[in-house]
């Protein structure tokens, strides 16, 4: 790890200002920070720590219809996965903080570090220099996980200049649930779904951006303050996690799903993958169409299987997209209350 | 370079990084560190860092103050700083949870936390889990009353995850008692008999 200087943020202030530099880093919980700096993913001459900050708060304000659940950047995954206003109005995020990692981390993990964690592609994950190509860490240089080994790599939104997926499982639940992310920086506050947040690597070309290192929509100097959700009336929801042992581990496909059934029929549906591509992806497709169908395994399989024709395997990974069916189809009907 | 040897419980780490310093252990007398070289990388001269940060905390009920160079992980501070080597180095990323320790009495990955970031917080580490007078505590006994390890290695971790476990209300049936201690490898996999040591210690928690 390369040495570097801290310093504590007292005021927002004093941490945009310091984001000017472009070699200063913000650290919140710092368990993925502190992989970077060992890795060389980053080397940052300077950290500022935002604990002084706060923004950790978790509460539900009275809208007009619904509450609508704030919570802030750095409050951690373990009090998120177990706040009882969560729990209450959105059982799937809970869920999914509960499932990201152990209880050690969870216990110092922020959301907002956790939704800008990067792939855990081993190609990108591996320490400086690599011996191989990798065009997030050095663009140009190749992606080796496209004919490598990339069982758990994209099937969705992949480019030949890299194929990683975004890891987050809270992600996955904040666009299952329309979140909206706010952010604050040189340009004043602004907000955004989270939904867009993350780009593809497609979306980055389509925008003119570099395919592999044009991650996300965070600008140079700005920090996420909170995140929003709109809880909606009756809808229930459910993540499903599938990975290679039961506890502590990261997903090969995840789905979250918020359902909301009348007379026993799905009356809305809100479905959206994890693992699967370099941002959640909702099926829009699917959704629409759910509308109407009772809560029927083969039914409900049919609707979500066509939603992801578009998927696109890699040489080994071709079972991802099987997964992501089954996944979606499990979340929607336990959401829906199926037994 | 000149050796400190302190009795007293607040260490003042000289810039030049002379070792080896002493802690007093609680319920054992004082310990000197042995200059053994860290476990994965090369002696490195703790003055190269241009940026060193004072912090004072307290590790196991005493209180601290150190200077420390922003990138030193908790983990390394107390084993090399310290002399506090109970508390294990394993994997160095925050997978296998034997660097276990209290922070605020939360446990955390040591080497997921700089040493920086616990300035003003109590420190809890395996060798503050038993009682002053050094009988064990209920988890310690129970991991020896069930069997519950094999080398050993990531025995401390295990324990001082045990008792957070405990205290969070989480050691409650075996199922869950392994999804919150999911945080903890045993390569020796002795888990059967680390699920049996916590849910006795849990017991034995309640039933006092």
């Amino acid at each position: 790890m390369e040495d570097f200087a801290y310093a504590r943020a007292r005021e927002m202030a004093e941490a945009t200002a310091a984001l000017a530099s472009r070699d200063t880093a913000l650290i919140a919980g710092g368990t993925e920070l502190l992989n970077w700096l060992r890795l060389g993913i980053a080397a940052p001459a300077r950290l500022v720590d935002i604990e002084p900050l706060g923004l950790d708060g978790i509460s539900a304000s009275a809208g007009p219809d619904r509450p609508v659940l704030t919570i802030g950047a750095r409050a951690t995954l373990a009090a998120i996965g177990e706040h009882p206003l969560v729990r209450t109005h959105g059982a799937v995020l809970a869920d999914a903080c509960l499932a990201a990692a152990s209880a050690q981390i969870r216990n110092r993990a922020t959301l907002a570090g956790n939704v800008l964690q990067t792939t855990r592609c081993p190609y990108f994950r591996a320490e400086s220099p690599l011996p191989w190509g990798c065009n997030k860490r050095h663009p140009g240089s190749g992606c080796a996980a496209l004919r490598g080994v990339n069982e758990r790599m994209a099937i969705l939104g992949w480019t030949e200049d890299c194929v990683a997926t975004q890891p987050s499982d809270p992600l996955v639940a904040l666009a299952c649930l329309d979140a909206t992310v706010t952010l604050t920086g040189p340009d004043g506050e602004r907000s955004l779904p989270i939904r867009t947040f993350h780009r593809t690597q497609q979306e980055a070309v389509a925008e003119g951006l570099d395919a592999a290192t044009a991650e996300t929509r965070l600008r140079a100097g700005e920090i996420i303050v909170s995140f929003a959700i709109a809880t909606r009336a009756g809808e229930r929801s459910a993540y499903v996690k599938v990975r290679e042992r039961a506890s502590y581990e990261y997903a090969l496909v995840s789905a979250a799903a918020s359902v909301r059934v009348e007379d026993g029929a799905i009356a809305a549906a809100r479905i959206a993958l994890g693992s699967v591509a370099q941002r959640p992806w909702r099926l829009d497709a699917a959704e629409s169409a759910l509308v109407g169908q009772r809560l029927d395994r083969v039914a409900i399989r049919t609707l979500v299987t066509r939603a992801l024709g578009d998927a696109r395997p890699l040489s080994r990974n071709g079972f991802k997209k099987a997964m992501a069916i089954n996944a979606a189809t499990r979340a929607l009907l336990t959401a829906g209350g199926a037994t | 370079m000149a050796d400190t040897h302190r009795s007293s419980t607040t260490i003042e780490r000289p810039r030049d990084d002379a070792r080896p310093r002493r802690v007093d252990q609680p319920g054992g007398p004082a310990f000197e560190r042995r200059d053994s070289p860290p476990i994965t990388a090369p002696a490195r001269d703790r003055s190269l860092s241009t940026h060193p940060v004072a912090i004072a905390l307290r590790v196991n009920g005493k209180s601290i103050e150190d200077v420390v160079a922003p990138r030193e992980t908790l983990l390394d501070w107390l084993r090399e700083g310290l002399g506090l080597s109970g508390t294990k180095k394993g994997c160095n990323e925050g997978a296998c949870g034997t660097c276990t320790v209290l922070v605020e009495g939360q446990r955390m990955n040591a080497c997921l936390t700089l040493a920086v970031q616990c300035d003003g917080k109590a420190v809890t580490t395996v060798e503050g889990i038993a009682a002053a007078d050094g009988t064990l505590h209920p988890v310690q006994q129970a991991f020896i009353d069930h069997d519950a390890f094999q080398c050993g290695y990531c025995t401390p971790g295990q324990i001082v995850s045990a008792v957070a476990c405990i205290a969070e209300g989480h050691a409650t049936d075996p199922a869950t008692v392994r999804e919150w201690m999911s945080g903890n490898l045993c390569r020796c996999s002795c888990y059967p008999q680390i699920v049996e040591a916590v849910l006795a210690a849990a017991q034995r928690a309640g039933g006092r």
